[in-house]
């Protein structure tokens, strides 16, 4: 039998599945055991149970300073930074996409800016930003902003454009104007691509929010990451690192189940 | 007056010529089946009297008024696929017939519960009523296509274009289909254009078969003439129009 028609059975496969993070983790714990052996002071590769003793402490032990507990008020900020930042550039995203995608004069005058303004690195504006509207939390969502616009408008005009002219030719003899084309054909059949679209741009909003937290901040998970690198506190790192990245997996999660069950014709469809 | 009529239409695409001097008037109710080989000019046609394009030179107007420059609700139209909205349930595609007209595209209120009323007795006509609340993903390609139709004729247009409608059926599903088409026009009396590759289809639905092909053809530049109607052929009872009328003849009836 051909490899490309053996599959794996459900067992096997959540072992296969499991495996790459077991590796992982082994090939950690050896690294880390070597190196702890060597020098026992070792900060570099902290020893797993360091690292679940100091994310035990981060989430449940309060600042002795402040006495607020870091990891939660990093957590909300940043959490707040992001959703602001993507939820604009969503928008926008989606309204640019519609108008570009459906109106010829639109996309005459805007397509060829869009694809020229995309291409200008944001991490490169991040400065402009800080010096326009200072180092508050105004121009670190205005990075996210930037940041990821560009590839929404761009993907949802797409999308917009491969809606089948039939459909908007029946809908036109059904009587449509262009305003209830918009609203009752291309909007609904855009919001599931928009969910697809945000999915791909989180990992770049991530990006934008922490290396603008990196930056200039109080508060905020990159800030933090950033701040404790001074004490190669790596277990504290990590920590942060792992939190994070679990974040952005529960969205991505939370996001693919939102549009199976807003959108149920587009299951059906697949 | 007819009440579809063209006058001297000519379509190009840049320089390549594609209809040359297409004349036809059609009476209401007629049903014309479009036939022809492809590249042919039959969709593009089609697209003419969807009012999709402008033609070059000439006129199409329909029942006297000025010819159209975009699609609008006197023509009712059926494409072989994307014909139905797969975001809107079997029974807000019916809907959509009426309420895509209105100002934000639905109906509030009490005339939301009316047409919801009339959709639902437009689908248990069609056939559908068991549907109503799937989406059309979940039907099959004759299921689709009857609520396509279901759905143009809910707006109730003048005319009902049908581009190729049944060319993606399997044969039974299409002699169904032709059953359904055939009792909606004896119900609604709707004058209809169809665009088909099968002439035996073209021939069993239509009135009036009307062939398209290219009355003149340069061998060394095929694309240098366009197309034009060469045959229109009367197809009523089966195409033997003229049985009825020997049938008819004033013989003596013996006493």
């Amino acid at each position: 039998m051909r490899l490309i028609n053996r599959k794996p059975g459900p067992v096997l496969a959540t072992f296969l599945a499991l495996l790459p993070f077991a590796l992982v983790l082994v090939a950690y714990v050896i690294a880390s055991d070597i190196r702890l052996a060597a020098n026992p002071a070792d900060k570099l590769l902290p020893a797993p149970s360091t690292i679940f003793e100091t994310a035990q402490r981060l989430f449940t032990e309060p600042d002795k300073r402040s006495g607020r507990i870091l990891l939660w008020h990093d957590t909300a900020m940043s959490l707040q930074r992001l959703g602001l930042g993507v939820a604009i550039a969503a928008t926008i995203g989606l309204g640019a996409g519609l108008l570009i995608g459906l109106f010829p004069h639109m996309r005459a005058g805007l397509a060829g800016f869009i694809a020229v303004v995309s291409m200008v690195p944001p991490l490169a504006l991040l400065p402009i930003l800080f010096i326009v509207f200072g180092l508050g939390e105004l121009s670190k969502v205005v990075l996210i902003v930037i940041g990821i616009t560009p590839f929404l408008i761009r993907d949802l005009s797409q999308r917009v454009i491969e809606i089948p002219r039939e459909q908007i030719v029946k809908a036109e003899t059904l009587g449509a104007s262009s305003a209830v084309i918009a609203l009752r054909v291309a909007l609904p059949q855009v919001l599931p691509r928009l969910i697809q679209a945000v999915r791909l741009s989180l990992g770049p909003a991530w990006l934008f929010l922490i290396a603008a937290e990196a930056i200039a901040s109080d508060l905020g998970l990159g800030y933090r990451i950033f701040l404790v690198r001074r004490y190669l506190a790596m277990d504290v790192i990590l920590t942060y690192v792992i939190w994070i990245t679990f974040l952005a997996f529960v969205i991505d999660w939370a996001l693919r189940k939102l549009s199976v069950r807003l959108f149920p014709w587009m299951e059906e469809g697949l | 007056m007819s009440f579809v009529s063209v006058r001297d239409v000519f379509q190009s695409y840049g320089r390549r010529p594609i209809l040359e001097r297409v004349n036809v008037e059609v009476d209401e109710g007629e049903f014309i089946s479009i036939v022809g080989a492809s590249g042919c000019g039959k969709s593009t046609f089609l697209r003419l009297l969807l009012a999709q394009e402008t033609p070059t030179r000439g006129t199409i107007s329909i029942d006297g008024n000025p010819p159209a420059v975009e699609p609008n609700p006197e023509r009712g139209v059926v494409f072989q696929r994307y014909s139905v909205f797969p975001h809107m349930t079997i029974r807000q595609n019916i809907i959509a017939g009426e309420s895509l007209g209105q100002p934000l595209g639905r109906f509030f209120g009490k005339a939301r519960k009316e047409a919801r009323d009339r959709a639902d007795t437009v689908l248990a006509r069609i056939g559908l009523a068991h549907v109503a609340d799937q989406y059309p993903a979940t039907l099959s390609g004759g299921m689709q296509q009857r609520l396509a139709i279901g759905q143009a004729l809910t707006a109730k247009p003048r005319i009902l274009l049908l581009d190729e409608p049944f060319g993606a059926l399997d044969p039974g599903t299409r002699l169904q289909m032709h059953d359904f088409l055939m009792e909606l026009r004896a119900e609604t009396n709707m004058t209809v254009f169809m665009v088909t590759h099968d002439l035996t289809e073209g021939f069993k639905l239509g009135d009036r078969v009307l062939v398209f092909d290219k009355p003149r053809w340069d061998p060394t530049d095929p694309e240098a003439f366009g197309a034009t109607i060469t045959y229109d052929f009367d197809a009523r009872d089966g195409g033997i129009p003229f049985q009825r009328l020997t049938e008819e003849t004033h013989v003596p009836i013996p006493a």
